[in-house]
């Protein structure tokens, strides 16, 4: 049977992603789940499965290309099964090519005053199948977009981001002034036009300012331009805080006991008692983890999802998301079904999802999975931290440091290795009761930490 | 300061240079006995006598004609043709006489000459009545055009026209003679050239000169309910145009829209719109728009032809799809 690959939605306000790179080369033979090719979103790498076995048969983008979600990617079939239908006039839905875009960096010699030269989709469009194919399938003349390439999906979304990009003069200056790409920017005037408030807009935002140096020489005020990365940040989060009214708990939670079980767990490890893979090594937060997957069995009204209209959806397995930091933002992939998961499960994996977040290899599931997410910044010292909900989940812990505190135990001060979590959580699914419970279940966990071991 | 329509502005300016200035005299149809056929010189004839306040025959190029000899002959006349409409049978004179002679004469000759005539639509005068062909005269070197939109500055443009030792061609709108407004007794003057922001605002520039000023006006008072802060620019003349203030104030706005009640085909909007997106492209935010009459002749139908005038809500309207 005929399986179209097409571009997957990773994440609710993901539009369009690019093809890096085809790992099978057509004819090869692909298994149901095989990793076929990589793809890059505003967010991370991520590798796109077969979700059959068969041939893969046609590649019908080229790596570089940017494809809207659920463009026509690519089409597993049969060796021998008819796929004609796909072989002529059914280009992908391309946004644009990275090609286009470096002639855009060059300097502007075109003729074309506003710089924009037309990108090569919309010169193909002038000739060949693809044109006839446009008038073909087209559902309805588009007067207002320079292009609409055709797709072979049956949802037929013609790609607006083909469209040529509309920047008002004066926008376009400013733009140029402040070195914004206005090709990351997004239009709010009529018909999409970027128009000067919105590159106002993305100064005052995106633009970070280099503070001067002490002494004589003070370097130039300097503007940059929101990476994709730091645009999906802060559309996630800007998101969470207009729409998700956060109610926030903080409780210290002694991790004295967890510090010994931990040591004892890893010296058990090390010598081969407990089966791992060589140089496992289980982590505070890896008991985090475990112990909020499990704090979320009892409590699954924390282990779910939100949509627009309040509806909500509790999951069935705890996929648990780690805020992992970047070099130019962060990722909080999801450590999935986490409750059926040893300590030493969870610390092999987090080890691995970390290193594949950092290299942009992390795969659909992961990215777009999560259910629940933790932000630990302990390795820092930072003793608190409140985290904002990762949309559409409903809450997130943040975890502090493990420090030793003096603290009262039967009338005595103490020192104790304490750590501050904090609990955001979604007032529209949850009140602060559930979640004050759930926090005094995860320190009932964290404090009998042989709980997390069995 | 003392409220008054925009005819006793005018009425005030001419009565000030008949007064003041013996040179000074005035001509045209209706204007003596009759007192004019929008009673401007009423009384005027009793006051000032015969040689100074003349009715003329029906015969628009020989009273034009008539002021331009008598301007180049060391009086300062004021020839008034009733309507723009009726101009057009003096339109030789002021175009190739009027116009040029100081050019051609090598600046030896002037010609102070005030030409007055009443112009717009909107009373249901016909087709032939309710022309608003200003833009004709502007587009004619050597002739300078105001178009008041205000009782203010029908008074104080009109006494900066009889300063002028070249033609003026002074266009009065009939809709505006009864409006009212704030104008000082004493003699002052509205520099040329000069616009008036009515209003400030910062999100679009509306401009409009003489009638359509007051479109202008209300609809940006209107898309303040609504959110949208416009300036409104009253030009005030036509030629001398003031660039300067109209560029100022679309790079303040970013943008900009044009209205008149002229037709649109080749009217004096397309004049603005081209010097601002030569001298301030990168200033806008939105292509320059053009509200203007429609391409058609006058309807004498009221609602018919208010349909054919550029209305506030089509103002408002555009404005909101720019912003």
């Amino acid at each position: 049977m005929i399986s179209e690959v097409v571009m997957p939605q990773m994440g609710a306000d993901m539009t369009e992603g690019t093809l890096v790179k085809w790992l099978k080369s057509e004819g090869d033979a692909v298994e149901r789940g095989e990793i076929i090719a990589e793809i890059e979103t505003d967010k991370a790498n991520v590798e796109i499965e077969a979700f059959e076995s068969g041939v893969f048969r046609k590649a019908l983008a080229e790596e570089g290309a940017v494809i809207e979600v659920g463009g026509l990617i690519g089409i597993i079939a049969g060796a021998e099964e008819d796929i004609s239908k796909y072989e002529n006039g059914s280009a992908p839905s391309i946004v644009s090519r990275e090609a286009d875009a470096k002639t855009a960096e060059l300097p502007q010699t075109s003729s074309d005053p506003t710089g924009d030269a037309p990108t090569k989709a919309e010169a193909r469009m002038e000739t060949g199948a693809g044109a006839e194919a446009a008038s073909n399938t087209s559902p309805a003349p588009q007067p207002d977009k320079a292009v609409s390439l055709p797709t072979a999906t049956p949802s037929g979304r013609s790609g607006a981001g083909g469209a040529r990009q509309r920047v008002s003069p004066v926008a376009r200056r400013i733009a140029e002034e402040a070195g914004i790409d206005v090709r990351t920017i997004e239009g709010t005037g009529p018909d999409g036009r970027v128009i000067k408030r919105d590159i106002e807009n993305a100064l005052k935002s995106g633009g970070q300012s280099q503070a001067p140096a002490r002494g004589q020489q003070r370097s130039a005020t300097t503007t940059t331009a929101p990476s994709k990365m730091r645009q999906a940040i802060a559309r996630r989060m800007s998101q969470s805080k207009r729409e998700a009214p956060h109610y926030y708990l903080l409780l210290d939670i002694d991790m004295t006991a967890a510090r010994e079980t931990r040591a004892q767990y890893n010296a058990a490890l090390a010598s081969g008692d407990i089966a791992a893979p060589p140089e496992t090594k289980v982590s505070i937060n890896d008991m985090l983890v475990r112990a909020v997957a499990l704090a979320l069995r009892k409590q699954p009204e924390f282990n779910a999802t939100i949509d627009g209209d309040g509806t909500v959806t509790e999951h069935p397995q705890e996929n648990v998301c780690i805020a992992i930091a970047l070099d130019d933002g962060l990722i909080a992939p999801a450590v999935l079904d986490v409750s059926a998961k040893s300590l030493a499960e969870i610390a092999v994996e987090s080890a691995d999802l970390v290193a594949r977040a950092k290299g942009g290899r992390l795969r659909a599931p992961e990215i777009n999975g999560g259910t629940f997410t933790i932000t630990n910044l302990g390795a820092y010292g930072v003793e608190t931290l409140i985290g904002i909900i990762q949309p559409p989940q409903t809450a997130v812990l943040g975890a502090g440091t493990v420090m030793p505190q003096a603290v009262v135990r039967e009338g005595q001060v103490v020192v104790r290795q304490m750590m501050k979590v904090a609990l955001s959580a979604d007032h529209r699914a949850t009140d602060g009761a559930q979640g004050a419970q759930f926090l005094s279940e995860l320190k009932r966990l964290l404090e009998s930490p042989l709980l997390l071991v069995v | 300061m003392p409220e008054i329509t925009y005819r006793e502005a005018i009425r005030q300016a001419l009565r000030y240079q008949l007064q003041n200035d013996e040179r000074v005299f005035l001509m045209g149809e209706d204007i003596g006995a009759y007192g004019g056929s929008y009673a401007v010189t009423k009384g005027f004839l009793e006051e000032f006598g015969p040689k100074r306040v003349k009715d003329t025959p029906i015969a628009e190029s020989v009273i034009a004609g008539a002021g331009i000899g008598a301007a180049m002959a060391g009086l300062k006349p004021m020839v008034e043709l009733m309507t723009i409409n009726f101009s057009l049978l003096a339109i030789d004179q002021i175009v190739n006489n009027a116009s040029k002679l100081h050019y051609m004469s090598n600046g030896q000759i002037n010609v102070p000459l005030v030409i007055r005539m009443a112009g717009g639509a909107g009373s249901q005068l016909g087709a032939q009545h309710s022309h608003s062909l200003e833009s004709w005269y502007a587009h004619v070197p050597g002739l300078k055009v105001a178009c008041p939109a205000t009782p203010y500055d029908a008074k104080g443009l009109l006494m900066t026209a009889f300063d002028d030792e070249n033609p003026v061609i002074f266009i009065e709108h009939t809709a505006l003679y009864t409006l009212k407004g704030e104008v000082p007794d004493e003699p002052y003057r509205v520099a040329f050239g000069k616009v008036d922001v009515m209003r400030e605002g910062t999100d679009v520039t509306i401009i409009g000169y003489g009638g359509s000023v007051w479109q202008c006006f209300r609809a940006a008072k209107t898309l303040e309910t609504e959110g949208v802060s416009a300036e409104v620019l009253n030009l005030r003349t036509l030629n001398p145009l003031d660039t300067d203030g109209i560029l100022a104030s679309v790079r303040k706005t970013n943008r900009a829209i044009v209205v008149e009640d002229d037709w649109e085909f080749g009217g004096f909007g397309g004049e603005i719109a081209a010097l601002i997106q030569e001298h301030a492209f990168d200033d806008l935010d939105a292509p320059v728009l053009r509200i203007a009459g429609a391409d058609i002749p006058m309807p004498y139908n009221g609602r018919l032809e208010q349909a054919a005038l550029p209305q506030e809500a089509e103002i408002v309207r555009a404005v909101k799809e720019m912003v």
